[in-house]
């Protein structure tokens, strides 16, 4: 019968962590299915940007209020996980507080854990009121209705709770160590750990009997536990994906200069057809080439975009710091950077339950990001300014969806706005987006 | 200002057997655009007085192909590449100064790939470097002393990293640089660029020009410097519906030079 909570935590652990492999293979999967694209180039300059970006939060504190407060929740994210894998030992194997052993140096671990505890407690709440009271114009967005919107909040609720249960329970094992209870109490009768912060908390459980206390600290324990089992769920269904894809989004970016756009390869086979003077027009396809639908131009679904572009959109945490920087949605029009990302990452979504339900395949629904997810309107509105790619503190890069988007609508779809197809028309009739005599460029030397 | 501007085409450079040292890339704006040409010339007057053996293509030239790449059209886009790459690979083109940062990004990044490999530098950064080789010499004249503010590119800026070059040269002309709230990587756009030039805005609440020119009048300039012929045309627009412009002027760097040193 003692062996039953070793039990039922190890079932609990193996669940937990089962379903979230699960669900990351899924995402994987879901990942996969964009177009390839090579970024395995340069490697020392892709571990400099996750080093810097990533770990290193360069981008984050380029925002002082939001950005500070987060590096103190992120490092007490990763400081924090230090104390998880006592627990979890302690829990498999029903011991208590295994590290203990270390003495002054587990002392200083606990007491670590507790004053970033107290801080990621304070900076969640102070995120919740720029969220919820402050009326920052970013997170109140149109895209940041309904489930972005609970989604934030259930995060920071989440690490609230999280926060004050692991300052109970220390607070009750304090208690427990002062009163001598057996198991919790060394057998010198020194105190095991530091607590600075639950020092304070412990006072309040004075009263209480050992069968008490050690009912609230087992139930700390375990709530805090296996609220870390949930949270690590919870992450593939929420926007919170980021803690762990913001290193390979950094990894992955773009190290060109943000300036240069891809060259499409498929056009430049077509176009160096059409200069090749020894071309023959009317020759058949060589054997050797591909049967099957031509490629297709640009982007109208997810499939089209490339698995970077896939991973962006999951990776996003809709902070918003791109739509903030937008020219278009500065001015009131209706592109949102933000919104492309989430807009991908919803339609991708929806393909890969289609994929679940139809037994590995996809079965066109009907529907497609361009018009159904993202309207013609928003990806018009673009300057293709790159202050979106700019802002974004893990490297997402939504301007190269809108391009591909662009692409085709204008390659495939034709439907560019009339002005757009004039300019179009100038430059390949007269070279000059006008309707100028190319013959005329020079004109301007014996103009006075 | 009533000198000739001596200003070869690289046909005749090749008629004499000879080769500039930089070709001077016009752009589109460059060569039609009233507002622009006036850009044109003072940066062709400068490379006059400071004796830099330049050309221009002149009819040979055609868009680069920027606008419809960025509007999608990458069809139109490598068509003209292709060609303008024929046309500067056939007179053997080494590097390329041009005014207009949307031909300096698109030659200098797209066209590698395509079989056009140049050196290719934005004009401040050219004249930067021929003040640092003192081949031109710059003083303040009428700017002196003067509240200027400088409007980053994004083609020059973000897209390429180019913060400095245009500011050193402000500095040179002993001006009062004064930095809008939105500036360098966080620079905000005027509204131009993505093709956006040669279409109506979206539907929305202001135009974006209007907002960056906010943020100019916001450090009360004396003159907004500008570094792109596209970002000169909606800065300037923004400054008349201000209605701001008897008391503040819109000028290339190129032109604030020229007119310091009387050209």
């Amino acid at each position: 019968m003692q062996y039953i909570p070793n039990i039922v935590f190890i079932i609990a652990l193996i669940l937990g962590v089962g379903f979230f492999a699960k669900n990351v293979k899924k995402l994987l999967r879901n990942i996969n299915l964009g177009r390839d694209i090579d970024r395995s180039d340069n490697k020392p300059a892709r571990w400099k940007n996750m080093a810097k970006i990533a770990l290193g939060q360069y981008k984050m504190v380029k925002r002082p209020v939001s950005g500070i407060i987060h590096v103190i929740v992120y490092l007490g994210f990763i400081i924090i996980n230090i104390e998880v894998l006592e627990i979890i030992i302690d829990g498999i194997f029903g011991t208590h507080r295994i590290f203990s052993f270390l003495g002054g140096f587990y002392d200083f671990l606990i007491g670590t854990f507790e004053i970033f505890a107290a801080l990621v407690f304070v900076g969640v709440v102070i995120f919740w009121i720029r969220r919820n009271v402050m009326n920052i114009k970013r997170f109140m967005a149109r895209e940041m209705t309904s489930w972005p919107k609970l989604d934030a909040n259930l995060i920071l609720y989440f690490e609230m709770v999280l926060m004050g249960l692991f300052l109970t329970m220390n607070a009750a094992d304090l208690q427990l160590q002062i009163q001598g209870a057996d198991h919790y109490a060394s057998t010198t009768g020194e105190i095991m750990g530091a607590f600075p912060i639950s020092q304070y908390i412990a006072p309040l459980f004075e009263g209480m009997s050992t069968s008490s206390l050690v009912i609230l600290e087992r139930a700390a324990w375990w709530l805090h536990i296996l609220g870390i089992l949930v949270f690590l769920n919870y992450l593939y269904y929420s926007k919170h994906l980021h803690i762990l894809l913001a290193f390979p989004n950094t990894w992955y970016a773009k190290l060109k200069p943000q300036g240069e756009f891809t060259n499409v390869e498929a056009v430049t086979k077509e176009v160096m057809l059409m200069m090749d003077p020894d071309a023959d027009p009317f020759a058949a396809p060589p054997e050797d080439e591909a049967e099957g639908e031509p490629e297709k131009f640009g982007a109208s679904d997810v499939m089209d975009l490339n698995w970077v572009q896939l991973m962006n959109s999951y990776s996003c945490t809709e902070c918003g710091r791109c739509t903030s920087e937008c020219p278009a949605n500065q001015t009131g029009k209706l592109l949102s950077p933000r919104k492309i990302m989430m807009d991908t990452r919803d339609r991708l979504e929806t393909v890969g339950k289609n994929i679940d339900a139809n037994k590995g395949v996809f079965i066109p629904d009907g529907k497609q990001l361009l018009d159904d997810y993202i309207t013609k309107e928003e990806l018009w509105a673009c300057t293709t300014c790159n202050a979106c790619v700019e802002a974004c503190p893990i490297g997402i890069d939504p301007l190269s969806i809108i391009m591909e988007m662009r692409r085709y609508m204008v390659m495939e779809e034709s439907s560019a706005p009339t002005d757009l197809n004039n300019a179009m028309t100038n430059i390949e009739n007269n070279g000059a987006p006008w309707p100028f005599n190319q013959m005329d460029r020079g004109n301007w030397i014996s103009e006075n | 200002m009533s000198e000739t501007l001596k200003v070869p085409t690289m046909a005749e450079y090749m008629a004499q057997g000879k080769s500039p040292e930089v070709l001077f890339w016009v752009g589109c704006a460059g060569s039609f655009d009233d507002r622009a040409k006036k850009i044109t010339k003072a940066f062709a007057r400068i490379l006059n007085k400071a004796n830099v053996d330049f050309a221009v293509l002149g009819a040979e030239e055609s868009c680069t192909g920027d606008p419809a790449k960025r509007a999608g059209n990458e069809f139109l886009f490598q068509m003209q590449a292709v060609t303008n790459i024929e046309v500067l690979n056939g007179y053997d083109i080494k590097k390329i100064v041009t005014a207009c940062p949307h031909c300096f990004n698109t030659l200098k990044n797209e066209y590698p790939s395509l079989g056009g490999n140049y050196d290719v530098v934005h004009h401040t950064q050219f004249l930067k470097s021929l003040l640092d080789d003192g081949r031109l010499t710059v003083e303040g004249g009428k700017f002196k002393g003067k509240r200027i503010t400088f409007h980053d590119p994004c083609y020059l800026g973000r897209a390429n990293g180019v913060y400095e070059a245009p500011r050193d040269l402000l500095r040179k002309l002993d001006v009062e640089l004064v930095e809008m709230r939105k500036c360098k990587t966080n620079g905000l756009c005027c509204g131009a660029g993505g093709a956006q030039m040669f279409k109506e805005p979206e539907p929305g609440n202001k135009d974006v020009n209007i907002e960056r020119t906010e943020q100019a009048l916001e450090v009360k300039p004396d003159v907004i410097a500008a570094g792109c012929p596209f970002c000169n045309t909606m800065m300037t627009d923004g400054i008349k519906g201000k209605e701001k412009e008897d008391s503040i002027e819109v000028m290339d760097i190129a032109e604030m030079i020229a007119s310091a040193e009387e050209l």
